[in-house]
């Protein structure tokens, strides 16, 4: 049963931890393949190998290590979900080093039925950071934007797009751009063309509860959010070509922040908060340019080839991630910051909004196959790729939100 | 312009929230949106011509219906200029378009006019919203060189997100690159 992990690996890392991961005992009953997410989610992290295993072992049960060793696993997660008399769920999961032959840990989540796929994310999370050191991002949140002829839908899903988590944040019969979660994940900008022209908005993504932002004479784009969450960027037209400006997240308070002739837009703030990159036309082309948070003097920072835009900064600040024209191919770069080294992430030719899983460690972006708009992730090496399974339907402008929801 | 219009949303934000029940908004529910093209309002134009009536005993009066005939001759209007790949130069083959609409600016001050900039399939939809607004204020300049005033008119985007024409060919890509007037 439940059988929709089908993470489409293409690709093979150096390093990957090959670990074993149960079905948990009364998983049946509750009605979700925790073991089965808890290994799709260590997989699309490139990290882990998942070994083929049919047996079911709970947190109190004494794997025998030996076996497992044969079967090449060096870790080994087991676990149980039992029905509570409430109607919530009790889901434990214990992991074990099966090469020293000794338990890393356990933990035990109460949650309610709908929320037992967040608690194989938040076992997935522990595991992994029990593992790599690194934290994990399976338990965060993604917003894309799905369009089926004339209905777009913006929408909120669980980070896999497992689409029996996908929630409608917007149902419009006009398009919708751009979505940017707030550091907090409670609000969600976007772009809607519902008045027949580009305006920026603002939405409680819990309550629905919205606000027109920028609605300026001509276009009002490209929104995206300080670290702090008090400060929008986004790119207006009011004064004729498009320009980059700040504004509070209630829209009061615009300031512009670019002088060009050119056409100035995409605004990603680092993670200081200092600093702005963006794109340009300013020099001829589209180039990715970055300044000082308040304005002032822009540094080219894109130098190969001739369109080079939506730039994507990591967590750390170290690592940009864009999309070049090359040739008649939009493509997946990543760019090391104080290096300046450059790679290509994808060997596909529409890529497209590519965005950090907060961990720094994976990036979301689409893409086209077999004639439809899908959603993808990646490892920075780019070695390891998931399709996301949203549905059938077109699906653009992946966002990955942050920690916590 | 921009108050009246900032008035209208904050009225249609106030009917979302109080309508909405739950966390996902729906405008779905709203009323259509007009498509034009070219041959609408020709059953219009027949009728103020072949008027029920007309023509017989000696009674007979003609209506010539002024509105209805600029209707007419409006839907029938050219409305769309079209560019060259990566280009925002508004081509002489489309001077007699944007001199039109211009006229018709000046003849009519209270007229308002939506210029509505679109870009092929190709490249980022920010990237390519930026280009259609450009495309868009090329045709607002030359309006206004031709005596149409600022405040009539409205540059706006739809960048990649709204194509005339379907499909990846050079000919698609052709078509969607355009600048469409629409009245406000």
């Amino acid at each position: 049963m439940l059988a929709q992990f089908r993470v489409e690996i293409s690709g093979v890392g150096a390093t990957q931890l090959p670990i074993a991961v149960v079905r948990f005992r009364g998983e049946d009953t509750a009605g979700q393949a925790l073991g089965g997410i808890v290994r799709a989610d260590l997989e699309r992290s490139g990290q882990f190998r998942g070994i083929d295993t049919t047996a079911t072992l709970d947190e109190s049960s004494t794997p025998v290590m030996d076996e497992w060793r044969a079967r090449s696993a060096d870790a080994l997660v087991v676990g149980s979900a039992t029905r509570l008399a409430d109607g919530r769920f009790d889901v434990r999961y214990k992991l074990w080093d099966t090469v020293r032959g000794v338990p890393l840990g356990g933990q035990s989540h109460v949650v309610p039925a709908i929320d037992l796929r967040l608690a194989a994310h938040r076992i997935a999370d522990a595991v992994y950071e029990r593992l790599t050191g690194n934290k994990g991002v399976f338990a965060t949140r993604i917003a894309y934007v799905k369009r089926s002829g004339r209905r777009f839908q913006l929408i909120v899903s669980d980070a896999d797009g497992a689409p029996e988590t996908e929630r409608e944040a917007l149902t419009s019969p006009d398009p919708i751009i751009s979505p940017a979660w707030s550091p907090s994940g409670r609000e969600l900008a976007y772009v809607s063309f519902e008045t027949q022209k580009a305006v920026v908005w603002v939405q409680e993504v819990a309550t629905g509860e919205r606000k027109a932002v920028a609605d300026f004479r001509g276009s009002n784009s490209a929104p995206t959010w300080s670290p702090d969450g008090s400060t929008l960027a986004v790119t207006l037209s009011r004064e004729g070509v498009s320009q980059l400006y700040l504004m509070g997240r209630d829209g009061a308070n615009v300031r512009r922040i670019t002088q060009s002739s050119a056409i100035d837009t995409e605004p990603v703030f680092t993670p200081d908060g200092r600093s702005i990159y963006f794109v340009s036309d300013r020099g001829g082309s589209p180039q990715i340019y970055r300044m000082a948070a308040s304005g002032g003097t822009a540094e080219r920072v894109s130098f190969g080839g001739s369109y080079n835009i939506s730039p994507s900064i990591s967590p750390d600040g170290q690592v940009l991630a864009y999309i070049t024209r090359n040739g008649s191919a939009f493509r997946l770069m990543a760019m090391d910051v104080s290096g300046g080294n450059i790679h290509a992430l994808t060997d596909t030719n529409d890529d497209e909004s590519p965005s950090f899983a907060p961990n720094g460690r994976l990036l979301i972006y689409a893409t086209r196959s077999q004639g439809r708009d899908v959603l993808m992730t990646t490892t920075l090496d780019g070695k390891i790729k998931t399709r996301l399974l949203s549905s059938g339907l077109d699906v653009r402008e992946p966002i990955w939100g942050p920690y916590g929801r | 312009m921009h108050g009246k219009l900032g008035t209208t949303v904050a009225s249609v934000v106030v009917a979302m929230v109080v309508a909405a029940c739950g966390s996902s908004v729906k405008l779905d529910d709203k009323a259509p949106v007009e498509t034009r093209s070219p041959g609408d309002g020709s059953a219009d134009a027949n009728a103020g011509a072949q008027g029920p009536g007309s023509g017989t005993g000696q009674s007979a009066v003609a209506t010539v219906d002024l509105n209805r005939a600029d209707e007419a001759a409006n839907a029938n209007m050219p409305r769309a200029v079209y560019f060259d790949f990566d280009s925002f130069v508004v081509k002489d083959e489309f001077r007699p378009v944007v001199e039109l609409h211009a006229k018709r600016l000046a003849g009519q001050r209270s007229r308002k006019l939506a210029l509505e900039g679109h870009t092929d399939e190709r490249g980022g939809s920010e990237y390519n919203l930026a280009l259609g607004q450009k495309r868009a204020e090329a045709v607002l300049k030359a309006m206004v060189l031709l005596g149409a005033a600022e405040n009539q008119l409205e540059a706006v985007s739809f960048g990649k997100e709204r194509p005339a024409v379907q499909g990846s060919t050079e000919e698609a890509w052709a078509r969607n690159r355009r600048v469409e007037m629409k009245d406000r």
